[in-house]
């Protein structure tokens, strides 16, 4: 059994003029230990994604369809005090800015410890010594000082360790980064997202890893799902998506990489924006970006297929491999 | 925390010097005092000779000089109409203000933390509306309404509440007493509390509430939920505590506003109080109790501003006192 299945989840937001769907009809499977990446631009639905996992989307979000499997059981169904049991608990989640975090006025060592007394039976001394351990594993300078400071005092990668180190405390199954290191400097960046790395392959932790960077993705990830108006477009090994991704959509984020552009050029992109999700086009929700538009495009919505190691929503993918499977 | 203190006595000492003068310098246009303690039937030269005598002929300057001069010993001037310190008369009705005042203070706290985390929490459901739509009344109408709105209800059709007066009082010392100690006391303080608190109590509903709905969407209370813990502490610890903090700022200027309002309601309940005090000596052009009375509203002011500050660095831990 998969650690995390999720199957066909649709989540919508109830808005005055009417409910929009944020995510429609994603599926994806995650083993223990596996670390998987989600990529796509803003609006894509990467945090909506990694919130609905926990049941924690925020007013006036919804899950409409779908189920999410836990270890066999359904998330999505669970009452909001069973629910409580898995957050934080089975399935810790890490926020983007650790600015924004903690909580101001509370001490580290407070909000470690009501985490672990959260989920534990035990006295305030015991959670105070295994908050210690997880800061050292973090690599905190002098630990035992931080339990007793306040967020402010401390600089911004080391509050996103700290946040890390309340991630592991209860030692989780699963670890929900959403784009964990985007609001720190480029040299914190590496140090946190290597630390990540570690810490999951040292406890056997598996990792969702939302983030629009391709590059920490391919570093970091053994596998890659890439969203586009709230669908999975292409899935797959991170390996070859990175060197030969399918859909045009990915192909033109990885054109987009600053490091693919010939010096003095300009920086390639993918032309327009991405739709509002209320006013999505017909067919493909990429085909008015799109280079390679067939008229298939316009029409229907290309399902999840089966092309090489990937899974990819393309009609142009889909018709090629037609082809090819019929001159062979 | 020293150097804080020391800091604000000096800022103290500043604001009242201002008002003093600002005070002093609008006595000439009240009235004539003379009047209200002669009578008709004295003469001009009379009435010259006695202004000589007092000094009120001398120029403004002399004037200001001459109370400066007695009020950094602590003698604010004599009362024309009580013939004793104006400082002491005002002190004596200090206690009755200060009773109103915590009445008051105390109906806001109990009902406002409530009923603005409740209505913070649920915003659509129907109880939160009908609180938001009475807080609306309540701010609306004006206090002595309020407070005539309140004695024929509770005093006269019900009878369950005396009307006016402070009722029996417990004496501390021979010129401190207090209604808190007795129970006549207290049920005299109930309507003037609630009138008090009748204009501040929606505003500080809606103040807890605004502030609670905008910490809720915050990240960290987000990062607070993904923690699992329960949803009490959620609300009561991590939401509420830096909600406080714009709360206990706004507030605390507002209590010291409180001792403003307190004219009106302590005429309208006839209780004893400074204001009652104040609007009496209006009537009767007693200027050196009008100035004693604004330079100790101008010190209960400092007071509690600096009260204020010091609760505020108590509970934000990134603000440290310092006297820079």
């Amino acid at each position: 059994m998969p650690l995390l299945e999720v199957n066909n989840l649709e989540v919508c937001f109830g808005l005055r003029q009417g409910s929009v769907t944020a995510l429609r009809d994603i599926s994806f499977q995650l083993e223990r230990g596996e670390r998987l990446g989600i990529v796509g631009e803003s609006g894509a639905g990467k945090s909506v994604l990694g919130f609905s996992i926990i049941n924690l989307i925020s007013r006036p979000g919804f899950i409409n369809k779908g189920e999410v499997l836990f270890e066999g059981k359904n998330l999505a169904a669970l009452k909001n005090k069973e629910m409580r049991t898995i957050r934080g608990n089975r399935i810790a989640m890490i926020f983007q800015d650790p600015m924004m975090t903690l909580n101001p006025v509370l001490t580290i060592g407070d909000q470690m410890v009501e985490c672990l007394r959260a989920h534990r039976k035990i006295s305030k001394q015991d959670a105070r010594v295994i908050s210690l351990q997880k800061l050292k594993q973090v690599y905190i300078p002098s630990p035992d000082t931080r339990l007793d400071q306040y967020p402010h005092e401390l600089s911004g990668g080391m509050r996103q360790r700290i946040v890390i180190a309340i991630g592991l405390l209860l030692d989780p199954d699963l670890i929900i980064a959403d784009e964990p290191t985007t609001a720190l400097d480029v040299t914190i960046q590496a140090e946190i997202m290597e630390l990540m790395v570690e810490l999951c392959e040292r406890n056997n932790v598996a990792l969702i890893l939302i983030t629009h960077d391709l590059g920490v993705v391919s570093e970091v990830t053994q596998r890659t799902i890439v969203m586009y108006a709230g669908r999975v477009i292409e899935e797959g090994p991170t390996k070859e998506i990175i060197n030969d991704a399918q859909h045009p959509y990915t192909q033109g984020l990885i054109n987009a990489l600053p490091q693919m552009a010939l010096p003095g050029q300009r920086l390639n992109q993918i032309r327009g924006t991405m739709p509002g999700l209320n006013d999505l086009p017909s067919g493909c929700a990429f085909s008015p970006r799109c280079d390679y538009v067939l008229p298939a495009c316009h029409e229907a919505i290309p399902a999840l297929t089966k092309s090489g190691g990937c899974n990819v929503a393309c009609h142009l993918v889909t018709e090629q491999n037609n082809l090819s499977e019929v001159n062979e | 925390m020293f150097a804080f203190l020391i800091r604000r006595l000096f800022q103290a000492l500043v604001v009242m010097f201002v008002i003093s003068i600002i005070s002093f310098s609008i006595q000439d246009n009240l009235g004539d005092p003379l009047r209200e303690m002669l009578g008709q039937s004295v003469s001009e030269e009379q009435r010259q000779a006695m202004r000589d005598e007092m000094g009120l002929n001398d120029p403004f300057l002399t004037q200001y000089g001459r109370f400066l001069g007695k009020a950094v010993q602590g003698d604010l001037g004599t009362s024309y109409f009580f013939k004793e310190p104006a400082l002491d008369v005002i002190l004596k009705k200090l206690p009755a203000t200060l009773e109103l005042v915590f009445g008051a203070t105390l109906i806001i706290i109990v009902f406002s933390v409530p009923l603005g985390i409740y209505s913070a929490i649920n915003p659509q459901s129907i109880f939160s509306k009908i609180i938001m739509g009475v807080s609306t009344i309540g701010i609306s109408v004006p206090v002595f309404l309020t407070a005539i709105g309140l004695i024929y209800v509770f005093a006269i059709e019900l009878g369950w509440m005396p009307a006016f007066g402070r009722g029996e009082t417990f004496q501390i010392t021979e010129n401190l007493d207090t209604a808190l100690l007795t129970a006549d006391g207290l049920h005299h303080l109930i309507l003037p509390s609630f009138t008090l608190a009748s204009i501040m109590l929606p505003l500080f509903i809606r103040l807890i509430r605004s502030e609670m709905m905008e910490v809720l969407q915050s990240e960290y209370i987000k990062f607070a939920w993904a923690k699992g813990i329960s949803p009490w502490r959620v609300y009561f610890l991590h939401a509420f505590k830096n909600t406080m903090l714009p709360v206990i700022t706004v507030g605390g200027v507002q209590i010291g506003t409180m001792v403003a309002y307190t004219i009106l309601t302590e005429t309208v309940f006839q209780w004893p109080g400074m204001g009652f005090l104040f609007l009496e000596a209006v009537n009767r052009v007693d200027t050196p109790l009008i100035v004693a009375y604004l330079i100790v509203v101008g010190a209960i002011f400092v007071v509690t501003n600096t009260l204020v500050d010091l609760i505020y660095g108590f509970v934000n831990p990134t603000v440290k006192l310092t006297g820079k």
